[in-house]
């Protein structure tokens, strides 16, 4: 209990440090003065559009989006009862993404009308078009982990990401340009493309995943028993399943609507978060899970948007660097990963 | 107090009714082997009792409570489970496993109470568990994994344990061990402890009574020592090959 206050004051700490560092730091470097003047509004306008348009909900779809992908992957790996699991690695995302391509495509075909609201509605009707993408696929992974090992069920996640990232390309060839810039930046992930506007639908639904989750995190730690023992403790088993996965549809949606494909940060926040916790027990784990999956988030971000002289550095190519190690090292040591058929 | 009153287990489908029509007692306190070989019902009765599947026909009654019918808290809290399944859970301590058996007794949270925090140490202390309660669980072995379930299920406090197989993977001292502890806690506290088991030995020894499935969806009750001179356990077991001895309590190779 104490360790969990102190790793979750540690990481709300660290999470405001680099907040403030995201909000000097950049293009153009700020001091914090000149943050302090531009969000109360008696700075420059320039700067004070750089930091209230730009900067502001930049770290905050990070902070948002990337605490919900690591409460995401703490659920998805409890209920799978697979270390590797979360919305990325098994194709949650690349759902979300694909019924974000098909919302976009039906509305270019269905003329300009379509797509005007579309654009006007972009966060609303993003986050839907996810929302069902999404809940396929996670109704899809979730009967198929019945018949398959976890290594299976991780590569088919996986197969169905580029499945995704190839079905989105050819929808965007053929689908309007206007549609296209709906669209913009869907091959990477990002934090930067989510408006002031967007925000409400990303912090919405994220909220509400997370309250889902707290009310069944005794369940899903019982859970960890697996179902039978879990029925024995008197855990509705089917409905506790269903309830995980409703939220982790409202955790991980958004995010892919609005930032793209994020990867690793479900995958390995978990495992920090345990870490710190020393148990397993889902409770403590959500803070936890949410404050790192944040802090990741956010220093991923602020790595890609320093002031580098050329800008190619890709948020997931910084997510991969930190991730793709930690990934292996499980594949490699996790015991639920080399003993599972 | 466990009755069956005319309850039939099986399953939906080929396999069918597997045992039919049992009426059976088994009194508070006592502790009660379930037998036969595999394939003869055990795990399907005992699943059945347990509540964890539906029963074909009849009723299995706790005190005078039906079992299917009761609510899953109210089930938790008086019905216990222990399975052959080994569990993996990374990341759980042996005291996060055992407190799981307060869970039917917690607020939604899940937080644990002065008092459950104490039933949680002391059913450590009765499994013989203390010595590796801040371990993980992943780490132990086998015979440890069992006691800190069987710890778990005492956590429980239940007026029935259910143990399916769960000396499957324990050598012999491991599984004198656990019969005995769970023999001596059916006496101190009133449970029933039903257990299945291939361990025709040991169950004959240490039972109070012994539940005998012959395999063609019979079943015989009685002390051990009836069961063997009425020749039951010989007509369950025995084989071409194999005849179980009721002049010296085992096994035998023929010819």
């Amino acid at each position: 209990m104490a360790r969990s206050v102190t790793g979750a004051s540690a990481l709300f700490l660290s999470i405001l440090v680099l907040a403030a560092a995201s909000l000097c730091y950049g293009q153009v470097t700020l001091s914090p003065l000149d943050v302090i003047g531009a969000m109360t509004g008696f700075g420059d306008p320039t700067l004070s559009e750089i930091v209230w348009a730009i900067r502001l909900p930049r770290v905050l779809t990070a902070v948002v989006a990337g605490g919900a992908l690591g409460v995401a992957g703490t659920l998805m790996q409890a209920l799978f009862r697979n270390p590797m699991a979360d919305a990325w690695s098994l194709g949650l995302v690349a759902g979300g993404q694909l019924g974000v391509g098909l919302a976009v495509a039906g509305a270019a075909f269905a003329g300009p009308a379509a797509l005007l609201f579309l654009t006007s509605f972009a966060g609303l009707s993003l986050t839907l078009g996810a929302v069902i993408g999404v809940a396929a696929t996670a109704a899809a992974m979730a009967a198929l982990a019945r018949r398959v090992g976890n290594i299976t069920l991780l590569v088919v996640g996986l197969m169905l990401g580029f499945t995704a990232q190839g079905l989105v390309s050819v929808i965007l060839h053929f689908a309007s340009r206007v549609g296209g810039r709906v669209f913009s930046g869907w091959d990477d992930g990002t934090f930067s493309a989510a408006t002031t506007a967007d925000l409400p639908w990303l912090v919405l639904p994220v909220a509400c995943g997370l309250a889902l989750a707290v009310v069944n995190a005794k369940g899903l730690t019982a859970l960890l028993l697996g179902e039978t023992y879990a029925a024995s403790l008197g855990t509705n088993v089917p409905r506790l399943r269903r309830s995980i996965l409703a939220a982790t549809v409202l955790l991980a949606a958004p995010v892919t609507a609005l930032c793209g494909p994020v990867t690793f940060v479900g995958l390995i926040v978990p495992h920090l978060a345990r870490r710190l916790a020393r148990t397993a027990r889902i409770l403590p784990l959500i803070p936890l899970a949410g404050l790192a999956g944040a802090l990741l988030a956010l220093g991923a971000d602020f790595i890609v948007h320093l002031p580098w002289e050329q800008h190619f550095l890709h948020l997931n190519a910084v997510l991969a660097l930190v991730g793709a190690p930690v990934v292996i090292a499980l594949l490699v040591f996790a015991p639920a990963m080399r003993s599972s058929g | 107090m466990l009755c069956l009153d005319k309850l039939s287990v099986g399953y939906v489908g080929p396999r069918g009714t597997v045992l039919a029509d049992l009426t059976l007692e088994a009194p508070a306190g006592s502790f009660v082997c379930v037998l036969g070989r595999n394939g003869a019902g055990k795990s399907t009765l005992m699943w059945t009792i347990a509540g964890l599947q539906a029963a074909r026909d009849g009723r299995a009654l706790l005190g005078n409570e039906d079992i299917a019918a009761m609510r899953p808290q109210a089930r938790a809290r008086a019905i216990a489970v222990v399975l052959t399944e080994r569990v993996l859970s990374p990341g759980l301590t042996v005291t996060d496993v055992v407190s799981m058996g307060r869970q039917p007794f917690t607020g939604w949270q899940g937080r644990l109470s002065a008092e459950d925090d104490e039933r949680v140490v002391e059913a450590l202390a009765q499994a013989g568990a203390t010595s590796f309660a801040a371990r993980p669980f992943d780490g132990l072995s086998d015979g440890e994994r069992q006691r800190v379930m069987i710890a778990r299920a005492i956590a429980q406090a239940p007026r029935l344990m259910v143990l399916d197989e769960i000396t499957a993977f324990l050598d012999l001292p491991g599984r004198v061990e656990a019969m005995a502890l769970l023999r001596a806690h059916a006496r101190a506290t009133g449970t029933t402890v039903l257990l299945s088991s291939h361990d025709l030995d040991l169950s004959l020894q240490l039972a109070d009574a012994v539940w005998l499935l012959d395999g063609t969806g019979g079943l015989v009750v009685g002390p051990a020592a009836d069961l063997i001179v009425a020749g039951h356990v010989g007509r369950a077991f025995d084989t071409d090959a194999v005849r179980f001895s009721p002049e010296r309590g085992r096994f035998e190779l023929i010819g």
